[in-house]
């Protein structure tokens, strides 16, 4: 095994574990407020300490994981799902009118900042988790329609592709039969890229409070709370902080292991 | 004094032996080829000399030019020697130039690296040294992008570029393998020329025995990491003493046992005026696209059980007409009939399963991520699965000469021959009647090729297979076709039984064909024909 797997894959399934744990079981209700017990450093009753209104922070960090990475995962979900489809048709149809229809929507996606859509998304809608995912899915679709185009492009011209072709196989069975699958890594290591930037997005969202809305926790949030009480208080900041660096980290290691793990040709081979 | 020594030269990579006790010598103005097959250690005994092994390989022994030695010295100093007294031309014209650059700054820009020289005279002197390589001004104007010119250009800037300090040895890998015959041929002649008339030495690296006897004083035959035999070119060819030496001139004038005479009676494939032309940019805003005709007018037939030669240099339209027999691409006016079938995009699959493929590049012809069940089962797509499919595919194994427990393994845990064979199978799955081979042998070496091409007529007369043998290479269109065409510009301008098309062209592109393509002269090959017998 792959020592950088087996790390990416730990720190995931910790983030993971934490979030489901907090669907039935929190140390301390993340909702409870005690006042008198606020900004207390890490000790045996609370091990990562509290925060301005007294509650636990390892509490609130594990029902955080369950809002950043059920935002980050629907995002990426959203993307890959519309975007790897519609890339793939697009370079199957290269030069025609159903490519320039494709690649030119997603530039007028891209014309757009994400926040100003995320902003009227939200003036619209409402503010809530459910929007958030909503706007970052929809600005994750270009980005996977792109990288599938571009994978699928190169591989377009190779003789196995014509040798599919000569054996009479339709556009879009190619691009799943064989197109897909050996653009999988480039996909694979994107989607982990994608996840990270949905984790951040979801926090910056939350920052300027068009995420998740209070009572429910989140990484974003917490951070934001915490930045005034930093210099009384670091432990506040470091633990979302930390929380995020270590998913974000390891989903990167978790990416890069499974593409190599998923390569046949790099199967087996010691790294 | 020799102007480039290897003394027992070793190098090591890893647990990897890469070469093994190389001794090798050049006297100034001398060429010596170098060949052997792929991974024999050609490529790396020329990066030892330059001194640009890769990190971490282990050096013993040494390599000596003009009596220094040069695998100790520091970094600063190969610098210094690389470009200056050792230069270096590559197999690929279209990588080894930037892009981005003219091609008289690209030369200049040695000169004022190496020599401190003001730029304006490095510009001098590279119009010099490009003049000298045969690309003359004013046609040739230095501010040209390498884009702008031909393969066969490019190379020559190349070529410039490495010559530009007139250095004492030039090291020419593979330099023509990209290139076609007739630019092949002017690309030897300048190299042989500037080793003659500066009296720099050239260190020829190919697998084309036939390049070696045109060109070379003396030859190393390489063979996993040794020198297994060095020995003036002529006698070398005439009576090698090493098994492996002989081996490998056997294979590269290796004729397969011929196929039969095919029978007469309705044509398998027709081709009648197939017209097929691409829509260019527009020279203007406004203009009308102009057309490229890169198919024009071709008509010909290929019979049951026959082999049938293309051949001709690369643009000239063969892979478009592939594509269009294959029923890939649609013509633009003109029809391909198939044993009594239209041939065309739309063609019905039943149809299309009288027709296979095997490419010319055994790596980029298979889906990495499948097994070799798989891929060879392909083409059933066409036909539906037969309910014994693995045992259709283990029969095409065999009949390829591997092994029918190959069928679980992945593409990448065969050598290149075995991928050839492997392509050929899944060719052959569906039984066709007519397998177009394109450029399948180019990539393979001599022996592996002479393998495959036996395998190739022995599947022929065991499966009455016709064949549309597509090749620059004529030597093997030569031995493997009986009737061959000939394609420029779009155009099949000769046609006719192989032999006598090869013996007495009639069309004047074919005889500068026949005279570009690098040969070993017969009498050399015939004494050891006759030494053989004895």
């Amino acid at each position: 095994m792959r020592p950088a797997l087996v790390l990416g894959a730990v720190l995931s399934a910790i983030a993971l574990v934490a979030a489901l744990i907090s669907l039935v079981w929190t140390p301390y209700d993340v909702t409870a407020l005690q006042i008198g017990a606020r900004l207390q450093p890490p000790s045996p009753a609370h091990w990562m300490g509290t925060d301005h209104f007294g509650r636990d922070i390892l509490s609130m960090i594990m029902a955080g994981a369950r809002t950043s990475l059920a935002v980050a995962l629907v995002a990426v979900g959203i993307g890959m799902g519309l975007g790897v489809p519609l890339g793939l048709a697009a370079a199957a149809h290269r030069r025609r009118w159903l490519d320039e229809a494709i690649m030119r929507g997603n530039d007028l996606i891209f014309a757009f900042p994400s926040l100003v859509i995320a902003i009227l998304i939200t003036a619209v809608f409402g503010p809530s988790a459910l929007n958030a995912i909503i706007a970052i899915g929809i600005f994750n679709i270009p980005v996977f329609a792109r990288v599938a185009r571009a994978g699928a492009l190169s591989l377009w011209t190779l003789d196995y592709i014509r040798a599919a072709r000569v054996a009479g196989k339709h556009r879009t069975r190619i691009s799943v039969e064989h197109i897909l699958p050996n653009i999988a890594n480039l996909l694979i290591v994107q989607g982990t890229i994608q996840f990270s930037l949905g984790i951040l997005a979801e926090a910056g969202l939350s920052y300027v409070g068009l995420g998740a809305q209070p009572p429910t926790p989140s990484w974003g949030r917490m951070l934001a709370e915490a930045q005034t009480m930093v210099v009384m208080a670091p432990h506040v900041a470091l633990f979302p902080g930390l929380a995020i660096v270590a998913t974000v980290l390891g989903l990167n290691l978790l990416g890069d292991g499974l593409r190599d793990a998923l390569d046949p040709r790099l199967r087996g081979r010691v790294a | 004094m020799s102007l480039l020594s290897l003394e027992t030269l070793s190098v090591q990579i890893g647990p990897t032996a890469i070469l093994r006790e190389v001794s090798l010598s050049l006297a100034p103005g001398e060429i010596v080829g170098l060949v052997g097959e792929s991974g024999s250690g050609k490529s790396m005994t020329a990066l030892a000399i330059m001194g640009l092994l890769p990190p971490g390989a282990q050096v013993s022994g040494a390599v000596r030019l003009e009596g220094r030695e040069i695998t100790t010295l520091p970094e600063r100093a190969l610098c210094r020697l690389r470009g200056n007294e050792v230069g270096m031309i590559f197999q690929e014209p279209m990588t080894a130039l930037n892009p981005l650059m003219t091609i008289g700054d690209q030369v200049a820009e040695t000169l004022m690296v190496h020599q401190r020289m003001p730029r304006a005279e490095a510009l001098a002197v590279a119009r010099d040294r490009l003049d000298r390589v045969g690309l003359t001004a004013p046609r040739f104007p230095l501010d040209l992008y390498p884009h702008e010119l031909s393969g066969g250009q490019r190379q020559r800037v190349a070529i410039a570029l490495a010559i530009a300090l007139r250095p004492r040895l030039l090291i020419a890998d593979e330099p023509t393998t990209a290139l076609d015959v007739t630019t092949q041929a002017e690309v030897l002649s300048l190299l042989h020329d500037l080793a003659r008339s500066e009296g720099m030495a050239l260190l020829l690296i190919t697998h084309d025995l036939a390049v070696v006897a045109g060109m070379a004083d003396r030859v190393a035959v390489m063979q996993a990491g040794r020198v297994i035999e060095t020995g003036a070119t002529e006698r070398l060819f005439r009576r090698p003493k090493a098994r492996y030496t002989a081996d490998l001139l056997a294979a590269s004038t290796h004729h397969p046992a011929a196929a039969r005479t095919p029978k007469t009676g309705a044509p398998l494939l027709t081709v009648s005026a197939a017209t097929r032309s691409y829509r260019l940019p527009r020279p203007k805003p406004f203009a009308p696209h102009p057309e490229l005709r890169a198919v024009d007018n071709v008509s010909f037939t290929l019979g049951a059980g026959e082999s049938l030669g293309l051949v001709g240099e690369s643009g000239c339209g063969k892979s478009t007409l592939t594509r269009a027999i294959l029923g890939l691409d649609p013509l633009a006016s003109g029809a391909i009939t198939l044993s009594g079938h239209a041939v065309s995009p739309e063609m019905p699959s039943h149809a299309r399963a009288d027709v296979q493929v095997v490419f010319q590049d055994p790596y980029g012809s298979f889906n990495p991520r499948q097994r070799v069940e798989r891929l060879v089962a392909e083409p059933f797509h066409l036909t539906g699965r037969p309910a014994d499919w693995r045992e259709r595919v283990a029969e095409a194994l065999r009949e390829v000469g591997l092994s029918p427990d190959d069928r679980g393994k992945f593409i990448h845990e065969f050598s290149g021959g075995q991928r050839q064979r492997i392509a050929i199978a899944r060719a052959l799955i569906t039984r066709p009647k007519l397998i177009v081979l394109d450029e399948a042998v180019s990539a393979l070496d001599v022996r592996v090729r002479a393998q495959v091409l036996d395998l190739l007529a022995g599947l022929q007369r065991s499966h009455d297979l016709a064949y549309l043998f597509i090749s620059h290479d004529l030597s093997v269109v030569r031995a493997v076709t009986t009737r061959c065409l000939v394609m420029q510009a779009g155009r099949i301008v000769e046609q006719g039984l192989t032999e006598a098309l090869f013996t007495a062209p009639q069309h004047a592109y074919t005889a500068r064909l026949l005279a570009a393509a690098p040969q070993i002269p017969q009498a050399w090959t015939e004494e050891r024909h006759a030494t053989a017998l004895v």
